[in-house]
């Protein structure tokens, strides 16, 4: 028996594909060596060395350009959406990474697996967001999803750390069976997992009509509606955000939720024509029960960590609305959500971490009192962040969720729009709230003291808000690119 | 296109902006340190109330401060004028301009800029925001002298004035909304101004809460307008209403769901029934802000809006209808609630949210015009009401009881006659501002086609309760026997220049500001009417020659007469019977109590609404979150409550609970698919 001749052109374009996710990888493993070769006071280093890394890939992404590139004979596509969705993902990692510079050195988190673990997570994510095969997409769910648990329990001392991981774990796995067993459905009833293929096929009525490939969407969808914590698959969301160190939670919230969503909006986009009549009322009802339980609960929460989970629910229920009629314009809003999102939820844990001294025990509402006049700074930068996850203008929050709620109402969804925006207003009660703590609230006692930030942390900060900022009074660039990007998932 | 000095409008914007900054930067670098050093040798706790005494030599940067405060918006109002004069130079029909600044929110063939829109009516509001506002900018120098946090004080002044100028200058709806949440926050920030009395920050919270409300309509008016009319610009959505009734995209049932939707927003904003209840509270933060915010600008921002968005509501017969119902309805409650109150800025709250009424029943019956000039007038007569009784207040070292008042009037000099001055204008005595502009609108009430008998009357029986309450406040106040505690009455002192100047050009404005629209039947001309002729049309012009001048007259004469029995009342019943009020609470106990609480509407919408709502969503939360999944899987009585720490609820079984919401979910979304 001849071998099977390698095709090198392919072999090559195919790299040249997945190029960003071989630097993100390659940086994970060269972190992990250069963690055995430092002494321990120097671990530090190895977070500029994923950064590095992280804008190095962030760069060849700038590179490839929105040309489209097919990889691996179709199980990985390089185009506008891919593109979008890494930068998204890429820029999540790097506030993260500035981020825990500060954070590492005062939770104990300076250690080479940390870094690797974060970076493997994200080139997960990127393979997610690049899948054109489902059981691409399936591996990416996987490559991003189990370095994401053990970094939920990171803190392997602190018990809700561990309760954490351990629910997110059980669950997740849960959740993936369900994914996995959706895609097998789909391939019994069409012989393909390749998503182009399958929208294809999908110009058949018949199989618009077929029990066990609807079955398989249905069981798809659940999986991925886990990882973005839509309601009723959000249980382990508040116990998952709460336990993981801080940065953690911010990277997941933003990032995690950008990749799934990816996945999602590919399978929609392309599989708009045949499936949206079956789908789009079940998309309705988990984008209305996801907003509406994710916003009440939240109004209920003491502890700002737990507050900001189930805000980040809500948040997913919104991205929701403009993915319910599965056309260009919704699609374009919850891509320029997505983009937002990731800053102003990053960046307002960023400032919580701050405030709060330590774990488990700083994220009570009554130790911001009086931090808006104390720390004008940080009060600044947390009454943005929160303004703009509100949707008050003139921030990204705004014309982010306008764009949402206008996509809905221009495709007929006026009731979907009018819930959105009840919701939205219901939620500016507890996001203000905190406001009103920190400036109207006098402090009890003794002040708690933030912890100094660092340069790296600052220019975290103040990236986020400059984004949160120029995205909310200059959107016009970064919505052309959403829409551009949208585009090219129909070429 | 060379627009002259128009060139240079966003400078109104802009220069209250830069005041933020600096006085930003100030109040960061100069006056923290400052606060910080005292709060640590000083007691927490410490007494605040409206001017609180205090002798300290003031700090070299408050000088500055208030040089830059009130500076640059009184460099907006001399760049509005010379703007508004250049507009007015222009022919009528050519009134307009437009100044784009950037492209903003674009999409497909939609855009949304930043750009600002002069043309009559907002050349009023911007003369009135600027003018009105530096007056209380030069007041709150001395009112806030006292003050620690003086530089933050005009921070949020001058970010208010941003808002605002924002809010009329904008050129589309979005904008219009930028400035809408604006002037929200920083109303809420004013309010709670003195955030360690805890009034002060509940009655900020109830503030952005009941203003929530009507942001929820008003952003959903705005929705629907932009898919109707595929834009949200004022001019273009104005120029595309003949073409969409055409088609019959434009329906009258769409019209009026888009102007009733808006009519939300400016019932939250400007205080009316049901929604007014936040207003007379937001009387905690300092008074200069209960005279910006809460009299002359803010609140006045629904009725710009509704009059801003005439041409939609002359579509809509039902919105009209409802906003003049609610108007007249308002104006009349709310003045009954002001004759029984005893805090005298109460009281002109009350009157505010009255008032406010006279001015949405003017545009409900279409007289959009008059309900402008009522917005322009009152915002004089009002302001300076509220900062009059600022200076007294300030003279009773902080007292705000009219029980614990009476004989000022040698006390206060000036504070005094221009109180009175304004309170002739309110109570709509011929000849003074708010004689003109209230009879105008009563007059349409009647005349126009939109009008109605029963709505006029009960704007004129108002305007009798409105001349009651007010002559009852100035009685109170500054009549009769001195009724002040004595440690109180040895410090009376009338107030300094930086305050009493300001009260004094606004009375000149009380009087004066009026003769712009003095109705033809008298004799004289409506220049007011003409200037917004552009904006408004000539609509209710020629409705008049229907009625006979006589009928005109006669009314006139007969709303002077029913604020003239207000004001004997007034008097009968507290100079020459002064027990005589007690003597009529006793009697009717229940009604006056009724009314004295203010009809119980804020206990009755915490009844109603907000117990429910907190109970509810506590309710959904356990639902989802403990009850409802571990219900069906453990058993009722097997609910985990306070959860435990960590592995006592991994053991019993909550891991399981969330598995099995998880299934259930699964469950219900195959099952819909397949069954559908």
């Amino acid at each position: 028996m001849s071998p099977i001749p390698i095709d090198a052109a392919a072999l090559l374009t195919g790299l040249r594909c997945i190029l960003p996710e071989i630097l993100v990888v390659a940086t994970a493993i060269f972190v992990l060596f250069v963690d055995l070769m430092i002494p321990e006071e120097n671990k530090r280093i190895l977070c500029g060395i994923s950064l590095i890394g992280v804008v190095i890939s962030l760069f060849s992404v700038f590179l490839l350009g929105p040309a489209r590139i097919s990889g691996f004979s179709g199980a990985v596509v390089h185009d506008g959406l891919g593109a979008f969705f890494e930068i998204v993902i890429l820029a999540a990692c790097a506030l993260t990474l500035l981020m825990a510079t500060g954070y590492s050195e005062w939770e104990g988190t300076h250690k080479g697996e940390f870094y690797s673990l974060l970076l493997l997570s994200t080139s997960g994510m990127m393979f997610m967001a690049k899948g054109t095969d489902l059981m691409t997409v399936f591996l990416g769910l996987e490559t991003l999803s189990i370095p994401i648990y053990v970094l939920v329990g990171f803190h392997r001392h602190r018990m809700s750390s561990i309760e954490g991981a351990l629910k997110y774990f059980l669950l997740g796995a849960f959740a993936s069976g369900f994914f996995l067993y959706g895609v097998a459905l789909m391939y019994a009833a069409t012989g393909t997992t390749k998503i182009p293929a399958l929208a294809a096929m999908l110009l058949d009525a018949r199989l618009a009509a077929n029990p066990v490939f609807l079955a398989g969407v249905g069981l798809l969808l659940v999986g991925l509606a886990f990882k973005v914590s839509l309601v009723p698959f959000h249980m382990w969301t508040p116990d998952a955000y709460e336990g993981a160190p801080t940065v953690v939670t911010a990277f997941m919230s933003a990032a995690v939720k950008a990749a799934a969503f990816a996945a999602l909006i590919r399978v929609l986009l392309l599989t708009f024509g045949g499936l949206q009549p079956v789908m789009w009322k079940v998309l309705w009802a988990l984008s209305v029960l996801t907003m509406t339980v994710g916003n009440l609960s939240a109004l209920l929460q003491d502890n700002v960590k737990r507050m900001l989970a189930y805000s980040s629910i809500a948040h997913a229920g919104y991205v929701l609305v403009g993915l319910v009629s599965g056309d260009f314009l919704g699609g374009q809003a919850a891509l320029f959500y997505l983009l937002v999102y990731a800053f102003m939820n990053i960046g307002a844990f960023g400032v919580v971490i701050l405030i709060a001294q330590k774990e488990d025990e700083g994220y009570d509402i009554r130790n911001l009192a009086g931090i808006g006049f104390k720390y004008p700074a940080l009060g600044a930068f947390l009454t943005l962040f929160l303004v703009s996850l509100g949707g008050i203008p003139p921030t990204a929050g705004f014309v982010g969720k306008f764009y949402l709620f206008s996509a809905a109402v221009k495709n007929g969804y006026i009731w979907l729009a009018v819930l959105g925006v009840l919701n939205s207003a219901a939620s500016i009660y507890y996001y203000l709230r905190l406001v009103v703590y920190m400036y109207m609230v006098p402090a009890e006692g003794e002040m708690p003291v933030p912890r100094p930030s660092r340069l790296a942390f600052s220019a975290a900060l103040f990236a986020s808000g400059a984004a949160v900022l120029l995205l909310g009074i200059f959107p016009g660039s970064a919505l052309d690119l959403a829409a551009r990007s949208v585009l090219s998932l129909l070429m | 296109m060379v627009g002259g000095i128009l060139d240079y409008l966003w400078l109104v914007p802009a220069l209250p902006l830069l005041g933020v900054v600096l006085n930003g930067a100030i109040a960061l670098f100069s006056e923290r340190p400052l606060l910080l050093a005292e709060a640590g040798h000083e007691e927490a706790g410490h007494g605040h109330g409206d001017a609180r005494g205090g002798d300290e030599a003031p700090a070299p940067y408050r000088k500055l401060v208030a040089l830059i405060g009130p500076g640059v918006v009184g460099a907006a109002f001399a760049v509005s004028l010379l703007c508004v004069l250049q507009l007015a130079a222009r022919a009528p029909q050519d009134r307009l301009f437009v100044q784009v600044l950037f492209p903003w929110i674009q999409a497909g063939g939609f855009t949304g800029s930043a750009a600002l829109q002069l043309d009559p009516l907002s050349a009023v509001m911007i003369l009135v925001v600027t003018g009105v506002g530096f007056l209380i900018h030069v007041y709150s120098v001395g009112y806030m002298s006292h003050e620690k946090a003086f530089a933050r004080y005009f921070v949020y002044l001058n970010l208010f004035t941003f808002a605002m100028l924002t809010l009329v200058l904008g050129s589309n709806y979005l904008v219009m909304f930028v400035g809408w949440e604006g002037v929200g926050l920083c109303s809420y920030l004013l309010i709670g101004y003195w955030y360690e009395k805890q009034s002060a920050s509940d009655a900020g919270k109830k503030a952005f809460i009941v203003n929530r409300i009507g942001d929820f309509g008003f952003i959903l008016g705005v929705f629907l307008l932009f898919w109707t009319f595929g834009s949200v610009d004022y001019t273009e959505v104005f120029a595309r209403i003949p073409a969409l009734s055409g088609n019959g995209t434009l329906t009258t049932e769409i019209a009026t769901a888009i102007t009733l939707l808006l009519f939300v927003g400016a019932v939250g904003k400007s205080a009316q029934i049901p929604l007014y209840v936040w207003l007379p509270d937001a009387m905690e933060g300092p008074t200069p802000v209960s005279a910006l915010i809460h009299a002359a600008t803010m609140v006045t921002a629904g009725v710009y809006m509704v009059a801003r968005s005439s041409a939609l509501y002359m579509l809509a017969p039902v919105s009209m209808g409802a906003v003049a119902a609610v108007g007249a309805v308002t104006a009349i409650f709310s003045a009954t609630i002001g004759i029984t109150q005893n805090d005298i800025k109460r009281v002109l709250a009350y009157s505010t949210v009255s008032q406010l009424g006279y001015m949405f029943l003017a545009c409900g019956v279409g007289a959009f015009t008059a309900g402008i000039f009522h917005l322009m007038t009152h915002a004089f007569f009002k302001a300076l009401l509220f900062l009059a009784s600022g200076s007294v207040i300030h003279a009773l070292s902080g007292q705000q009881d009219m029980r614990k008042m009476g004989s000022l009037k040698k006390h206060l000099p000036i504070t005094f006659p221009t109180m009175f001055i304004a309170t002739l204008a309110i109570a709509g005595i011929p000849g003074l501002s708010g004689f003109f502009s209230k009879d105008e609108i009563l007059w349409k009430s009647f005349s126009s086609e939109h009008g109605h008998l029963a709505l006029w009357a009960i704007g004129t029986l108002a305007a009798g309760v409105t001349a009651f309450y007010m002559f009852r406040l100035v009685f109170m106040t500054f009549y009769g026997e001195s009724r002040m505690e004595p440690a109180v009455e040895k410090h009376v002192h009338e107030s300094p220049w930086s305050m009493t100047v300001p009260l004094m050009l606004l009375a000149v404005f009380s009087v004066i500001g009026g003769w712009v629209g003095v109705p033809e039947v008298l004799g004289g001309h409506n220049y007011f009417e003409e200037w917004m002729a552009p904006v408004f049309g000539h609509g209710a012009a020629h409705e008049a020659a229907h009625h006979p001048a006589a009928l005109e007259l006669a009314l006139m004469a007969g709303s002077v007469l029913v604020a003239l029995c207000g004001i004997a009342l007034a008097y009968y019943l507290y100079r020459v019977r002064t027990k005589k009020p007690e003597e009529i609470a006793e009697k009717v106990p229940g009604l006056y109590d009724v009314v004295l609480n203010k009809y119980y509407v804020d206990e009755i919408y915490d009844i109603v609404i907000v117990r429910k709502v907190v109970n509810g969503s506590i309710w959904l939360w356990n639902a989802f979150d403990a009850a409802f999944i571990d219900g069906i899987v453990n058993g009722i009585a097997a609910v985990v409550r306070g959860a435990g720490d960590g592995v006592r609820r991994l053991q019993t079984g909550v891991v399981g609970n969330y598995a099995f919401s998880l299934l259930l979910g699964a469950v219900l979304v195959v099952g819909y698919i397949l069954l559908r």
